[in-house]
């Protein structure tokens, strides 16, 4: 079929400024090309442009952090569609999850991808850490972002619990009611914990206090759990993917066993560092001619 | 009575469903790294290359298109995956919020019922700060104290045995609390074999005791008298182990050295100590090793 159209685009739509403008590299149909064109995308160059054979097998990453990320995405995109439909009030929170079934178009199926995206999301993170300390990947030189990556696991599943409270059903109620009663015993900051006497707590003013924004789950617990989920846990999980993204590349890319060149790493940038320098320094910095 | 109705539910209830892919996650996954890690072992006992450090593995591949076409098949599977299981389970929703109504049990969603487990053997600060904090803590410090160069970038098993061991242990201890904490408890969080009908009003006629009562030590005794046993033992626990491993296995100790070798072995009695408390709470009703006027341990 489609040979008039290939014409057309050929001869009318690549070579226009248009199209020139958003894709700079000629079509995929050769290594250069594929390479330009990950290199050129700000999403595809998170990738290297080449890279071992092995690390593009399902069976050594399990393709978990992958998952992990794409799940964090549909997360992002299904609560950004769940914000319009929903009040953070005691008063309208349950009934506007209720019409999510009964009134919004798709609004049922749209919650259950949130929620279920969620729980797999866990099971991704988890399984993503179970692959990396089976294949020994958090040893020299990627210690920082294991570490990195611990700071992430915490913060998928405090990323659960804020969420699991704004449906604000029995459920949520109790299940944020368990949880946060653990605060009551934070040793010096909850008003049962250990030492609080020291400070003074009482149960109005100690660390769970601070949590619920009163002595029990209520109105403004709600508003609390739905700032926390909704824009300030997701900007620091944003924030420290952006460093483990930048980390897995910047440590040499997917682990693998030839990583005694790569321990070498850090004596390498040094080295490149150092030659860097003397290059700059070798510069003669001419000053413009003045015609 | 006898009804599998409460296990049946309490196994079909939405949020629980996710606990099915996790056990078939974890013996999935489990297995494929064994079987990789034997696989590799092989290779390094007859001299040849790992798997993944093979020639044909080790050669350089274009992204476009050997990992993105991975990566849009696996995404779209997924996809897919998640669309039909949102198509066909609905996200639950009970009645309004009531804080005058308690459910029993009143349970938190399942990824955190390793933790609510734990408040069964410890007082709250421990189970749900210090034990989280120690996870947290103990795994970011994994890197810092497995200084063995070995099995970096491929699996492997003899490699790296007692890391594995070590790491396997803390995994399946979490995940059976987790499986146990989501199925098997139910009212009262008293336990419920899976047929067994939860009856809201089971007593369990255990009386718990300390370890001081135990020893048929009067309980108005002074704390520190009443207590020295406890704080014996445990002081024991804490210092003469690591001097005995240290002693008996010296290779350990000096390929750690002092400072690696303190915060690995604090760490491995905690794990130990973990299920050692659950055991003897579930066999001599042990409450609490030690009482202090602040904690209780
Ligand atoms: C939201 C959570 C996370 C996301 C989205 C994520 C994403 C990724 C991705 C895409 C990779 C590339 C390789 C792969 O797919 O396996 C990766 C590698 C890595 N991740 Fe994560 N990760 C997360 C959490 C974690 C956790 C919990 C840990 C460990 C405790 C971790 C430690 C690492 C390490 C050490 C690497 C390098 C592995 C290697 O080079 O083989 N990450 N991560």
């Amino acid at each position: 079929m489609g040979s008039k159209l290939q014409d057309f685009l050929e001869s009318q739509v690549y070579p226009s400024q248009i199209w020139q403008s958003v894709i700079r590299h000629g079509k995929p149909v050769n290594d250069r090309n594929r390479s330009l064109a990950v290199l050129g995308n700000v999403f595809l160059h998170l990738h290297p442009i080449r890279l071992p054979r092995y690390a593009t097998k399902y069976t050594y990453t399990w393709g978990m952090g992958g998952l992990s990320f794409l799940l964090f995405l549909v997360e992002t995109v299904t609560g950004i569609l769940l914000m319009f439909y929903y009040h953070p009030t005691a008063s309208l929170a349950y009934g506007d999850i209720k019409s999510l079934e009964f009134d919004v178009p798709f609004g049922m199926i749209l919650r259950n991808m949130h929620r279920w995206g969620a729980h797999a999301m866990v099971l991704a993170v988890w399984f993503h850490m179970f692959r990396v300390f089976m294949t020994g990947s958090y040893k020299k030189p990627r210690e920082f972002n294991w570490a990195i990556g611990v700071i992430l696991l915490t913060i998928t599943l405090f990323m659960s619990f804020t969420g699991y409270l704004l449906p604000w059903d029995q459920l949520a109620m109790w299940a944020i009611t368990v949880g946060t009663n653990m605060a009551r015993a934070v040793p010096l900051l909850g008003h049962e914990g250990p030492f609080s006497n020291l400070l003074g707590l009482k149960i109005d003013n100690d660390i769970r206090f601070a949590l619920l924004g009163g002595t029990r789950v209520g109105g403004p617990t709600l508003i609390r759990f739905y700032v926390l989920h909704c824009i300030a846990v997701p900007f620091v999980m944003s924030f420290i993917l952006s460093i483990h993204f930048w980390r897995i590349r910047k440590d040499g890319g997917i682990s693998g066993p030839q990583s005694a060149r790569l321990a070498n790493l850090n004596k390498v940038t040094q080295v490149k560092a150092a030659e860097g320098k003397k290059k700059v320094e070798g510069i003669k910095v001419e000053a413009p001619k003045a015609e | 009575m006898y009804s599998f109705k409460n296990f049946l539910d309490i196994l079909t209830t939405p949020d629980n469903v996710p606990i099915l892919l996790l056990i078939a996650m974890i013996v999935a996954y489990t297995w494929i790294s064994f079987h990789k890690a034997f696989d590799n072992d092989k290779r390094l006992a007859q001299g040849r290359p790992v798997w993944e450090g093979e020639p044909h593995n080790q050669e350089k591949v274009h992204t476009w298109p050997h990992l993105l076409n991975i990566e849009f098949i696996v995404s779209i599977i997924a996809m897919a995956g998640l669309t039909l299981w949102s198509t066909f389970l609905n996200a639950p929703l009970e009645d309004p919020a009531n804080n005058s109504v308690t459910p029993n049990p009143s349970k938190a969603p399942w990824y955190f019922l390793g933790l609510q487990e734990m408040l069964v053997y410890f007082d709250p600060w421990i189970a749900g700060v210090v034990l989280p904090g120690i996870i947290v803590v103990g795994l970011i410090a994994i890197p810092y104290i497995d200084t063995n160069p070995k099995g970096n970038g491929y699996y492997s098993w003899r490699d790296r045995r007692f890391a594995i061991g070590v790491f396997l242990f803390g995994w399946f201890l979490w995940m059976a609390l987790i499986i146990e904490g989501t199925i098997l408890r139910g009212p009262g969080w008293n336990f419920f074999m899976p047929g067994e009908y939860w009856d809201v009003h089971k007593q369990v006629a255990l009386v718990n005791i300390n370890f001081s009562e135990l020893l048929n030590i009067d309980p108005k005794t002074f704390w520190l008298a009443r207590e020295l046993p406890a704080i014996i033992i445990l002081g024991l626990y804490f210092t003469i182990t690591p001097f005995l491993v240290a002693k008996f296995n010296k290779k350990f100790y000096e390929d750690l050295g002092l400072v690696r070798y303190g915060v690995t072995i604090m760490l491995l009695l905690l794990l130990v100590g973990l299920p050692v408390k659950m055991i003897l709470r579930l066999t001599i009703n042990l409450k609490y090793i030690l009482v202090t006027p602040w904690f209780n341990i």
